[in-house]
């Protein structure tokens, strides 16, 4: 919302310490975007009158514009606007005036023929964002004068406001200037008067739906006629962001940028025979303003005549039927006021923001219609000095309009337990009254009344905020709680922590893919995809469902690493999966993928990482090697089990995948979900002696066929080592030269140690024996 | 024999003294001083000579003359050990400048730095850290915030709605707030709680919007918290995290979960303003729908967006960077 400086100190003296104002206005909760300042000369610029245009025949996109500024010497300018005809007047800039852009104008020729200036649009003079021609000017304006000076443009400051959707009434100068006039402690008045000048010219009025309207008036105005608007009118609503269109619509447009209370303007011989505000019928059309044959909705709010023929969407657009041209003598001028809801359906259905229907969708004043009907009225007198009020605004209203005010108990208690400062009724009231909240009754609770034109306020706490917002947030002051409550991560978050480090010791990066896919990605990634979500409203399609494994999103990313010539590509992500659920929700989980690019003979890189983990996390899950989660390679892959819970996967994805990715080498993945194993603190390890004796270690190396598996062959050891083993460590595997195909050797590292006593040779050499055995009696034969 | 003594002490001491190495210094000994080395051999002929005083002498000698041997081997060992570490030293020098890369280290993404930074700054404030669903229900994102089903300020929000048997009912959270509402439905009050997490509008991608971004909640609910405690609060994180030369200002502003609402914004050494989030006092309907009672529990909430965090940390132009997860970009931040 632009409000403007000299329109806001019509209701308060504000002065014009701008950067104050806009402090303050900040200070409110209209935070100042920009303040800009309008209507600066141009020096220079005078007025001309065209003498003749003419073309030539080496010249498409320009004319050549003959023109006077003192009625007798004659100037030529190429010209690129052809709105111009001789006789009209125009702003021309001379020889070396500095335009608002920086332009200077210089004698400079086409076609060998010097442009002695440069005719300007009204876009160029900065008056206002019309560039579709060069500016006409009025006839009667003396030639070679300042153009500013003849045109009596006025200088303003704009203020850019950001407004919040809470404040409708904001959305004109007199609420903006109504609240920085009390906290500036300025007198405010936004009284207007007006009385009828004629016997009534009554219409009949009816609202025949009641949820369409709440109230509605009419005013009967003659003996007008349609014309321009005064130039600082014009001004000041082009420098609000609109274009000034003639006298009529200009008045309207004012008073709601004044009141934020849109008004719109029949004309009379379209309306005579009264107003009857419905909702719309089966099958009814409607004429916009802006030339739309629009079918109406039957929740559409219509506006007909009193033959019930549709000449308006109400609050939204007028009907081009009735629309006020350049014969039109008399006006009706509705003002009305329409529930927000149905003007914002309304207005969205038929693809059709106006204005208006922005104004009544935050929320209008339904008791201010009156006097923006006079404030209409007193405008139009300023170009029709002559105009007829026929009786005043004739209103009718139903039981869907809110009252005048809504009375509200403010207890003080409260607004010291929720501000933190201590007001007396007095002192509440004078903070609120100048913004129209009256207060009456005194003690520990007041009666608020709140205005209607403050539709967000209803309550105590509305209230309060009021309140808070004219004591000024920066003079509440700061406190810090007196918490009992002790600040900590819980276990799963340190946990968590805990993964994050372990990985990033391990050289993995962290990357965040989106966890929206393609809707084929999963199956791609060989992702079992049947309880994946899409979504109603994706953005785009390659974005549309939820992921149900963090697989997808990184095999892309290492596919985009690789494509981009990046080494030592180690990732992991930690992120949620959406799964669908059997409740209303997704079975949302927590997972952890970690994923390498392996060297191409060396080991499955990120199930590293699996060991480093359960060294960290201490948990631990059957590997179960005998099936092979979808996607991954069959032969080098296994499902982590907690009995017949499934909690992950590891092994190298499956070359197929690989290749539908573009991904070149071998890639091993691990994904586990932290859903479950952040869960499990692990109880505090009690502490066990070291022995102070000496320990033995025992090399063994076995050559195992591929079909066993070095857990079992672990666990075998493991359990002939019996208690007197403190470690078992694989150290070397080995394939090639001197073992069988189809079997590898495998390297394990024994240490034995006794709690109490050195070991002696023969009962080192008897669980060596032992050891072989079991590992014989698994597959496996000493090499 | 005396002489015999003399010219084995002298043999020997010549032999130590030719000793090049601690190594042949050590087998040395035996040859030396021995049973079978000359003095050794002197010593077991003792027994033969009669006279129990020339024994007596002769023993003595004997023994000394060893012990000066074994004294000198000694001397001259530790003389060559000393040497031959002097001569390792020298000759086994490495320019340490000549370092191999060493093997990568790996980066947490800056979304995980910044929101594991903001969270010990608030466990440093008594905060704890609460922890809610992505995709959640309509009541948990919108009505119980205060916004009744079709209330204006949804629009606030492009919200991403997720496919479920009721349309309309499953939504992508917009915000971290819905986690307010579950903090105060499980958590006994007091609560003292921020709630970090992914948030997801449908806004297009572009260098300051993602539609999948991060946001921080923060939410106090105790008896007899003011207004003036969410300042004071404000202006503790913005020194705790910012810096001692950094504060914060509240100004008016509207949200439906919060009343009085307000925007924080804080202000460099430099004097120039950041503006950072939003806050204000929970909304009366707010704690109802977090089953507490506004007569008897008060509080504050803030939230506020942490990939901005991230990216004006590290000055990144676009924000759409940040997800490309190419590790070229990754590995810049440790």
């Amino acid at each position: 919302m632009k409000v403007l400086l000299s329109w806001l100190n019509e209701f308060a003296d504000f002065g014009d310490d701008v950067e104050t104002l806009a402090d303050e206005m900040t200070a409110l909760g209209m935070p100042v975007e920009e303040t800009i300042a309008a209507g600066t000369k141009v020096p220079g610029v005078v007025v001309a009158q065209v003498l003749r245009t003419e073309r030539h025949p080496d010249a498409e996109k320009v004319h050549r514009v003959y023109l006077t500024t003192d009625g007798s010497n004659e100037l030529h300018v190429w010209c690129g606007a052809f709105n111009m005809k001789a006789g009209d007047k125009i702003p021309l800039a001379t020889l070396g005036t500095k335009m608002p852009d920086g332009r200077e104008i210089l004698r400079r020729g086409i076609l060998g023929i010097d442009s002695e200036g440069m005719c300007c649009s009204a876009k160029e003079l900065e008056l206002n964002d019309d560039h579709g021609g060069i500016l006409i000017l009025p006839a009667d304006l003396p030639l070679g004068v300042d153009v500013f000076d003849a045109l009596g443009v006025t200088t303003d400051t704009i203020f850019d406001l950001d407004l919040t959707r809470n404040r409708p009434d904001c959305w004109g100068h007199m609420g903006v200037a109504r609240d920085l006039a009390a906290r500036l402690r300025r007198p405010f008045g936004a009284e207007v008067n007006g009385s009828a000048t004629h016997d009534a010219h009554t219409l009949p009025l009816a609202i025949v739906d009641d949820a369409a309207c709440g109230r509605f008036t009419a005013t009967v105005v003659k003996n007008i006629r349609v014309t321009q608007s005064p130039q600082w009118l014009q001004d000041r609503i082009a420098r609000s962001g609109m274009r000034p269109i003639n006298n009529i619509v200009d008045a309207s447009n004012y008073v709601m940028l004044e009141r934020n209370q849109p008004t719109h303007a029949y004309d009379l011989r379209s309306v005579e025979s009264g107003f009857r505000v419905r909702f719309a019928k089966a099958g009814e059309t409607l004429v916009t303003l802006d030339g739309t044959a629009r079918e109406l909705h039957a929740a559409d709010v219509v506006i007909a005549n009193g033959d019930d023929i549709a000449v308006g969407l109400g609050g939204v657009m007028g009907g081009l039927d009735s629309e006020v041209v350049e014969s039109t003598t008399a006006i009706a001028l509705e003002v009305a006021w329409f529930p927000a809801d149905t003007v914002l359906e309304s207005a969205a259905r038929h693809g059709l923001r106006s204005e208006a229907s922005a104004r009544f969708e935050r929320g209008a004043d339904p008791w201010g219609l009156e006097s923006a009907a006079w404030r209409f009225i007193e405008i139009l007198r300023l170009t029709c000095p002559g105009l007829e009020v026929h009786g005043g605004p004739q209103t009718t209203r139903n039981a869907s309009c809110p009252e005048p005010t809504v009375d509200v108990t403010l207890r003080l208690a409260q607004v010291e337990r929720i501000l933190g400062v201590s007001l007396t009724a007095r002192q509440a009231a004078d903070l609120i009254e100048p913004i129209g909240f009256r207060c009456s009754g005194e003690g520990s609770a007041i009666t608020v009344s709140i205005p209607s034109w403050r539709p967000d306020s209803s309550t105590e706490i509305d209230v309060i905020e009021e309140i808070a917002r004219h004591y000024g947030y920066e003079t509440l002051g700061k406190s810090v709680p007196n918490s009992t409550v002790h600040g900590r991560l819980s276990s799963i978050q340190q946990r968590r922590r805990l993964v994050h480090g372990v990985l990033v010791e391990g050289g993995w990066s962290e990357a965040m893919p989106n966890p929206f896919l393609d809707p084929a990605a999963s199956r791609l990634a060989g992702v079992d995809d049947s309880a994946q979500l899409a979504l109603v409203n994706p953005l785009v399609a390659e974005e549309s469902v939820l992921r149900v494994s963090l697989r997808p999103g990184l095999l892309r990313s290492v596919a985009y690493n690789q494509s981009h010539r990046v080494d030592d590509i180690h990732l992991y992500e930690v992120g949620h999966v959406y799964p669908r659920g059997s409740g209303s929700l997704p079975d949302e989980e927590e997972m952890l993928c970690v994923m390498s690019v392996d060297d191409s003979d060396g080991e499955l890189a990120a199930l590293r990482s699996w060991s480093l983990l359960v060294d960290a996390l201490g948990f631990g899950a059957q590997v179960d090697t005998k099936s092979t989660p979808g996607g991954y390679h069959p032969g080098r892959s296994a499902t982590l089990r907690r009995g017949k819970q499934v909690i992950g996967a590891m092994g190298e994805i499956s070359p197929v995948v690989l290749k539908r990715h573009g991904i070149v080498g071998r890639v091993s993945c691990l994904e586990l979900s932290l859903s479950v194993v952040l869960r499990e603190e692990p109880k505090p390890v009690a502490a066990r002696a070291v022995s102070r004796f000496p320990s033995s270690d025992i090399d063994l190396a076995f050559v195992a066929p591929e079909s066993v598996s070095a857990a079992d062959l672990h666990r075998a050891l493991k359990s002939a080592a019996g208690s007197l083993a403190v470690s078992l460590e694989l150290f070397d595997v080995y394939r090639g030269k001197g073992v069988a195909e189809g079997s590898r050797s495998l390297a394990y590292r024994l240490r034995l140690q006794a709690p109490d006593r050195t070991l002696t040779d023969d009962e080192v050499a008897g669980i060596r024996q032992k050891c072989i055995a079991a590992a014989e009696k698994s597959g496996a034969k000493l090499r | 024999m005396r002489n015999d003594i003399a010219a084995a002490v002298d043999a020997a001491l010549a032999e130590v003294a030719a000793a090049s190495s601690a190594a042949s210094l050590a087998g040395l000994s035996g040859s030396v001083v021995g049973k079978k080395s000359p003095l050794g051999q002197l010593k077991s002929k003792l027994g033969s000579i009669g006279d129990i005083d020339e024994r007596k002498a002769l023993g003595q000698a004997l023994n000394d003359a060893m012990r000066a041997v074994e004294a000198a081997i000694a001397t001259k060992r530790a003389e060559c050990e000393s040497a031959e570490l002097e001569a390792q030293m020298a000759s086994e020098g490495v320019d340490l400048t000549e370092r191999i890369a060493p093997s990568r280290r790996g980066r947490t993404h800056l979304v995980t730095q910044a929101t594991q930074r903001l969270e010990d700054v608030f466990v440093g404030l008594g905060f704890q850290v609460a922890e809610g669903p992505e995709v959640e229900s309509d009541f948990y994102n919108f009505e119980a915030l205060n916004m009744p089903k079709s209330h204006p300020a949804r629009s606030m929000w492009d919200t991403l709605f997720v496919e479920s048997a009721e349309p309309g009912s499953v939504v992508l959270r917009t915000h971290t707030s819905p986690v307010q509402i579950r903090v105060m439905q499980e958590w006994p009050p007091p609560i003292y709680a921020v709630m970090p997490g992914r948030v997801f509008r449908r806004d297009t991608p572009d260098a300051t919007h993602m539609p999948v971004f991060h946001q921080i909640e923060g939410l106090v609910i105790d008896r007899n918290i003011t207004f003036r405690d969410l300042a004071g609060t404000i202006e503790a994180f913005t020194k705790a995290f910012f810096g001692a030369d950094f504060t914060s200002r509240l100004r008016p502003s509207y949200f439906p979960f919060t009343e009085p609402s307000a925007e924080f914004d804080i202000r460099r050494a430099n004097g120039s303003w950041i503006e950072l989030g939003g806050c204000g006092m929970v909304h009366p309907n707010v704690l109802r729908a977090g089953g507490l009672d506004p007569e008897e529990w008060s509080g504050f909430a803030f939230g506020f967006g942490i990939d901005r965090m991230a990216k004006e940390r590290h000055s990144i132009d676009d924000i759409r960077e940040m997800y490309t997860n190419d590790l070229r970009f990754l590995r810049q931040f440790s």
